[in-house]
């Protein structure tokens, strides 16, 4: 097997197994979405204008709940010195442990999305575009997270300091990400354009997060 | 860190990196993994793989033991030889050289100390990589398991490979000694 490949399959299984991170994002996410319409009453008016908004909130929150780990837990056990020893280029280890981060909680929740959906009274073309959007997003909230890992590693202060340093990296994936599904509900701005620049900032952040987050662990070292 | 080191090993040879506490043993092997960043000096190679680096041909077996609970025995030790370029013995052979292969489908988190220092040890030989680096190698080690470990070193070192091995009490090798100090 290929040298990312097996960084790829032990990331994932390490998720699903137990005391991984897979089901917590989607479990959070779950626990915001339904909570939201016991607080805001039985408007269902307000319950459809709001739902997109809540629903990228609800993803937002439960993917930074599970980034600290990320790369802390290779750091404390000793694996993170191996794979800076190993020979595949540091850049596409770390894109590769942000693959299997997002395929273990980014997309549990872009498919969770229509279900919890559904507790928010959106319309089907509504579903449908916040789960587009998510899709489309969640990778770029994966790639920014994966720098404030990196950093959190590398300065050796962990908790606090990851959601400081990545909330303000993840606003324009939310501010774009909400824009264009209430676009496609409501208008006036057409879809595509606050779509088109959701895809602009998610591959942004793809190409720039892996080498961002391999420099911080180089310069961590000394 | 420290200053006017130098040294050189040969093919075959085993260095014993010996001095007190807090002297930079650890530090010393971690620069040659190039996981710490040298201030000044430089680490070179004969004659090995002129491709890669001096740290991706070497092997580093630090005081952590970079083994996942959640994984099994087999998992462990699979993902490193895949990961860490294989081309060593196969993953039974070597847990068989190591004696775990009876716990090869057992959840990591159930062995004790010992049992995962052998099977970070069992790394060394799953991926094939020509220069060990280890950082106290026999600390939770039994009798039986380091007199295994010292007949497995003696296999590299017969098979052309280096050993650099920071340590406190003896090996049980012929090694020559690289004893770090204090500047007077």
């Amino acid at each position: 097997m290929t040298t990312l490949g097996a960084l790829l399959l032990r990331d994932v299984r390490l998720s699903v197994r137990i005391g991984g991170g897979a089901l917590m994002g989607v479990l959070f996410f779950l626990i915001v979405v339904t909570l939201v319409p016991l607080a805001a009453g039985p408007d269902l008016a307000l319950l459809a204008r709001i739902g997109p908004a809540i629903l990228w909130l609800g993803a937002l929150l439960a993917s930074l709940l599970t980034l600290d780990r990320l790369l802390a837990a290779d750091h404390d056990d000793g694996s993170l010195d191996l794979v800076l020893m190993g020979r595949a280029p540091l850049e596409l280890a770390v894109a590769t442990k942000a693959l299997a981060h997002w395929l273990t909680t980014g997309l549990p929740l872009v498919i969770a999305a229509p279900v919890l959906g559904l507790f928010l009274n959106l319309s089907p073309t509504a579903i449908g575009a916040v789960m587009l959007t998510l899709l489309v997003g969640t990778p770029a909230l994966t790639a920014t997270g994966l720098i404030g890992a990196a950093l959190a590693v590398a300065l050796r202060r962990g908790g606090l300091l990851l959601p400081v340093l990545v909330l303000p990296l993840t606003v324009p994936v939310l501010v774009f990400g909400v824009a264009s599904a209430n676009a496609a509900v409501v208008g006036p701005v057409p879809f595509g354009t606050p779509f088109t620049i959701l895809c602009a900032v998610t591959l942004v952040s793809l190409v720039v997060g892996p080498f961002a987050a391999a420099a911080a662990l180089r310069h961590g070292m000394e | 860190m420290f200053s006017g080191l130098g040294f050189s090993a040969a093919a075959g040879e085993i260095l014993a990196i010996t001095g007190p506490n807090g002297v930079g043993k650890t530090s010393l092997l971690r620069t040659i993994a190039g996981l710490v960043r040298a201030a000044a000096g430089s680490i070179e190679m004969d004659g090995g793989d002129p491709e890669l680096t001096v740290p991706e041909q070497c092997h580093y077996l630090g005081h952590q033991d970079a083994l996942k609970p959640s994984l099994s025995v087999r998992e462990n030790l699979g993902f490193w030889a895949d990961f860490l370029g294989g081309g060593g013995m196969a993953a039974e052979a070597a847990l068989d050289a190591v004696g775990l292969i009876g716990l090869a489908d057992l959840p990591t988190a159930y062995l004790s100390a010992g049992q995962k220092r052998r099977l970070s040890i069992a790394r060394l030989l799953a991926a094939k990589r020509p220069v060990w680096l280890l950082d106290e190698p026999t600390s939770a080690l039994d009798v039986a398991a380091q007199a295994r470990l010292v007949e497995l070193l003696r296999g590299h070192l017969r098979a052309g490979g280096i050993v650099l091995a920071a340590t406190h009490g003896p090996l049980g090798l012929d090694a020559r000694e690289l004893r770090l100090g204090r500047a007077a």
